[in-house]
């Protein structure tokens, strides 16, 4: 049995999928200032009656970090950074323990400024004296070379109770990024230990021996150990709950934009034969922009409690909201007051003073208020397909790099909708009179984030950097860095790349037998100097696809396995 | 959070599957380190820089610039159509309002490629900046632009181009011809009758330092442009003049090419050569991007910049400030020699040998130009190649006077099919291409 759980804004979601399929769901409030209660609460919902021994994995996607970010509650962290040539590193994150130290590498990992490493223990006795616990070391060009990150590391680590390292995050050159997600995964990793630890302490109190795992912004997910080194991974993870909830359900061959209508706004991602989009370079949140792996997610400020106007004749919707609907005792007419007149909202709404609501609007356009109503309610469809069109246009802009690429000119264009959601019927089926191919309710639609997290498979990533010319080889976030021969070949870095990557991913927790890897991105260049080859320099990129756990029938909905 | 001053658009194209050939410094390799420092930068991300996808030309923009033989296809690979469709990217989001500034940062490169294309010279094959401002014109009615090219090497096929022109101020900073490809760019090189004065070129001597190359842009190309008063400022921004560039004998860095930025202030910059790809090319357009931008760079230096090195000698710098003020005297004399020039009415001629170092052709070339007072003047070209091509071609420009127009369609129609294998119409008055081929 499995167990999957999405702390949202308002509700917390959970479900219970076995053999016999998606045996109980539960829908908490959500309490802030005790996410922990939220937590077990949910849990216990579900698993009343149950036999916990039973629970073979149990997945968590929590507001814990992100709401830490977003509301600054994040303790003193220490940075570190030696860049060399370009933009002052200062600019990018103004910060009160910042320091900078000399040295500096190039594109291709050289040297060209050695370390100042007597400069360290006397940064790291400031940040101690200041009582900073955590800290980031980054230098530019550390994915070619760690080298100085780790000496800064060693240096700082006597007076500090962690230090993170820019390299391990990601391979993608971006020294800003690099630096803001070294200083998130420092920040955050406190709260994010001493919850986890916490729940997880209360589940063996219970009897529920599993680890915990806990779910990515990429739709992945990773066992709780694992994250103590990724801890900023867990940020912004709830989109990508819901989007996994869909994926079941969207068809191979196709191009499935999945969209998930909330209060006040409206996600959205894309699905390419089942699998979702990454974003290009990371998560940004708040004056944050991280490397951190995503799904590619655009948000629009429609939602069924999106304020309701009308501005020089025009119906407009959003992007801010007031409350809830007039329906449920709100002051400002809403889309839901829209469903609620034209007797589509459930029996708690008050339809009369969701007419009131819309009678001024109605007066305005100079149509009776069912009119109106109607009106609303195809205007929030179009602006949601607007949104979405956006959305694709700016992933078919996409700059490439190679003639190849730009003459291939691969294009998308979405051909099926999956709508899920609190209003996700209302809304399908008049999406489905605008819009050029199918559209469907996701099945469960309401609780498809916790059935997402439930679902969601292990995902990894691994980079690798190969000069022949230096006879080096370098797997940064994996903490390799090695000789190799001067005939080592793009084949030898592929089969090096993914066996690192079977590896990661198990110590993350993935089943070995469904492991599904691909090379992401690969390119090989020989260096020419004078007229001669001096060797090949070589990026190999490869990732575990976010996707589902084998085992699981979408027909069936229920549990193939016996170890599941 | 760090923001750029003005918004700053940026096409980067490295084309890294293209080559002239595996060796050759126009090869796969060559903006690698660019991307890699330009991405670790996080250049991108920062507040008001936007990076574009590159369109492409299509024939009909080609055409409107070039005459190619026998045909565009013929002479341009897909590359060239993207490189191309970079710069006019940049030209229509700066148009359109999107962008301050913008910078294509793309490559195959183009100033080397003349008015006539039968193949590839100087590593171009097309010249994409002029493809870029004849869209331009054509699509925003833009009339003056200046273009100053600061490639180490004389940028001869935009200054054909734009020989005769006066609407178009062609600069050229260059190392001197007598020590480099192609061999040409000098004072006397001043345009022909209908435009003379609006090529200029500035000669400068080998070694030349950030010290010259300022003093250069600041007393002689400033208050020529000025007096210009160009609608758009262009720049071919080649980064050959680096101490480290392997084919030159520069000594210019990665700070002044900033610092020349920010004084030239062009509307557009366009990436020409530049072939010390480790040592120099990842510095210089990281400065040339901060420099647009509005960045400070003032910190910014190569990682073996050593200004001893690299120091200006006395008679360099003595021979830059006569050169400079020989240019200013030419601009300022230029309606007096225009007088001159222009004082037998009717046609003149001239005949040239263009070789084409890169594909290996010789072409000779008779080009007669209708003098006139009121237009770059009705334009005609007998072109013919050791390769047994033969070829008449008529340029009409934008501007063109009832008479000059009258007496480029005369040229066109009276032109005899047999004479030549095709017969070329470029009348740009109402943007029409038109071929006469010959009958078999
Ligand atoms: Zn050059
Ligand atoms: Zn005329």
């Amino acid at each position: 049995m499995i167990i999957g759980l999405d702390v949202g804004g308002t509700h917390t979601d959970v479900v219970l999928i076995s053999a016999q399929g998606l045996v109980a769901e539960a829908k908490v409030p959500t309490d802030f200032s005790n996410l922990f209660n939220t937590v077990l609460d949910g849990l216990n919902c579900v698993t009343l009656g149950i036999n916990i021994q039973k629970i073979r994995r149990l997945v968590l996607s929590t507001t814990l970090t992100t709401n830490l970010v977003v509301q600054n509650k994040l303790p003193a962290v220490g940075m570190v950074t030696a860049a060399g040539p370009g933009i002052d590193p200062a600019l990018f994150h103004p910060h009160p323990h910042y320091y900078k130290t000399a040295g500096a590498l190039d594109h291709r990992g050289r040297e060209i400024e050695p370390l100042d490493e007597k400069r360290l223990p006397e940064i790291g006795l400031k940040l101690k004296q200041s009582g900073v616990r955590y800290a980031g070391v980054v230098t530019k060009f550390s994915v070619r070379n760690p080298e100085h990150e780790k000496r800064m590391a060693a240096a700082l680590a006597p007076f500090c109770e962690h230090v993170f390292m820019g390299h391990q995050f990601s391979g993608a050159l971006n020294f800003p990024r690099r630096i803001a997600t070294t200083y998130l995964n420092a920040a955050v990793y406190p709260s994010h230990k001493q919850f986890f630890e916490f729940v997880q302490k209360s589940l063996n109190q219970q009897g529920l021996g599993v680890p915990i795992r806990i779910l990515k912004p990429d739709g992945g997910n990773m066992q709780f150990d694992a994250s103590l080194d990724y801890p900023a991974q867990t940020i912004l993870s709830g989109p990508s709950a819901s989007v996994m909830g869909a994926l079941a359900y969207a068809p191979r061959g196709n191009t499935s934009l999945v969209i998930d209508i909330g209060g006040t706004t409206t996600d959205m991602a894309v699905l390419v034969n089942g699998v979702p989009l990454l974003a290009r370079s990371g998560i940004e949140i708040g004056p944050y922009k991280t490397s951190i792996r995503a799904m590619l997610t655009h948000s629009i400020g429609v939602g069924g409690d999106s304020v309701v106007r009308v501005q020089n004749g025009a119906i407009t919707i959003g992007p801010d909201r007031a409350g809830c609907a007039m329906a449920y005792g709100g002051s400002s007419p809403t889309p839901t007051d829209a469903f609620c007149v034209l007797g589509r909202a459930d029996f708690r709404a008050d339809r009369k003073r969701a007419a009131e609501g819309l009678a001024p609007i109605a007066q305005m356009l100079e149509v009776p208020v069912q009119e109106a109503a109607e009106r609303i309610f195809r205007k929030a469809c179009v602006q949601i397909l607007e949104g979405a069109q956006k959305m694709v246009d700016h992933i078919n802009s996409k700059p490439v790099y190679t003639v190849h690429e730009m003459v291939e000119d691969i294009q998308i264009q979405p051909d099926h909708i999956l709508v899920l959601g609190g209003p996700a019927e209302q809304f399908a089926e008049k999406l489905a009179t605008l819009f050029d191919g199918k559209v469907a309710t996701v099945p469960h639609y309401h609780v498809a984030n916790a059935i997402g997290c439930a679902l969601a498979s292990t995902t990894c990533e691994v980079c690798i950097y190969a000069d022949t010319a230096r006879k080096i080889l370098t797997a940064p976030s994996e903490n390799i860095s090695k000789k190799i021969s001067p005939d080592f070949s793009m084949r030898d870095c592929r089969d090096i790349a993914l066996r690192l990557l079977r590896e990661k991913a198990l110590r993350h927790g993935a089943h070995p037998d469904s492991l599904e890897m691909e090379i992401i991105e690969q390119s090989q260049f020989n260096m020419i100097r004078g007229f001669q080859t001096i060797g090949k320099n070589i990026r190999v990129r490869a990732q575990v696809k976010p996707g589902l756990i084998h085992g699981y029938d979408p027909k069936t909905e229920k549990l193939m396995r016996d170890d599941l | 959070m760090l923001s750029a001053k003005h918004k700053t658009g940026l096409v980067f194209f490295p084309a890294f599957d293209w080559a002239i050939s595996p060796t050759h410094p126009e090869r796969q390799e060559r903006l690698l380190y660019t991307q890699d420092q330009v991405f670790e930068e996080g250049l991108f991300d920062i507040e008001g820089i936007t990076e574009f996808k590159p369109g492409l030309v299509t024939i009909e923009d080609v055409q409107r610039t070039h005459f190619c033989v026998p045909d565009p296809s013929a002479v341009m690979t897909e590359s060239h159509f993207i490189s191309a469709g970079g710069a006019k990217t940049i030209g229509t989001a700066l148009m359109e309002g999107k962008i301050k500034r913008g910078f294509a940062l793309v490559r195959p490169p183009g100033h080397h490629a003349n008015r006539v294309v039968h193949g590839a010279r100087g590593f171009c094959n097309v010249n994409i900046e002029a493809i870029m401002i004849e869209h331009i014109r054509h699509a925003y009615g833009v009339k003056r632009v200046a273009i100053v090219d600061t490639d180490c090497h004389h940028g001869d096929g935009t200054q054909d181009i734009y020989w005769h022109d006066p609407n178009t101020l062609f600069i050229s900073l260059h190392q001197d011809g007598r020590t480099l490809y192609p061999g040409s760019g000098f004072l006397d090189e001043m345009g022909g009758p209908n435009a003379i004065g609006y090529t200029i070129n500035i000669p400068l001597p080998p070694n030349t330092s950030e010290e010259g190359f300022l003093y250069t842009v600041k007393n002689a190309v400033l208050p020529i442009v000025e007096e210009f008063k160009p609608e758009l400022i262009i720049n071919s921004a080649g980064q050959d003049n680096h101490y480290s560039d392997p084919i030159t004998n520069m000594n210019f860095c990665a700070h002044g090419y900033a610092e020349l930025t920010r004084l030239l202030n062009a509307d557009i910059a366009v990436l020409e050569g530049g072939y010390s790809i480790e040592g120099a090319l990842p510095y210089v357009n990281t400065g040339i991007i901060m420099a647009m931008a509005g960045l400070d760079y003032s910190h910014f230096r190569e990682p073996d910049y050593d200004p001893e090195k690299i120091c200006q000698r006395p008679h360099v710098t003595r021979q830059i400030k006569e050169t400079c003020d020989a240019a200013i005297a030419l601009w300022q004399q230029r309606k007096v020699l225009a007088g001159q020039v222009r004082s037998e009415k009717g046609l003149s001629r001239r005949t040239r040998q263009i070789y084409y170092d890169t594909d290996g052709i010789q072409e000779h070339q008779t080009e007669i130009v209708k003098i006139c007072g009121n237009c770059a003047g009705a334009l005609l070209i007998d072109s013919s190649t050791n390769e047994q091509a033969h070829i008449l071609a008529v340029h009409i420009p934008p501007d063109a006077c009832y008479e000059c127009r009258q007496q480029g369609l005369k040229w066109f129609e009276k032109a005899g099919a047999d004479n030549f294998q095709r017969i070329y119409l470029q009348d740009r008055t109402t943007d029409r291409y038109q071929i006469k081929k010959q009958s078999i």
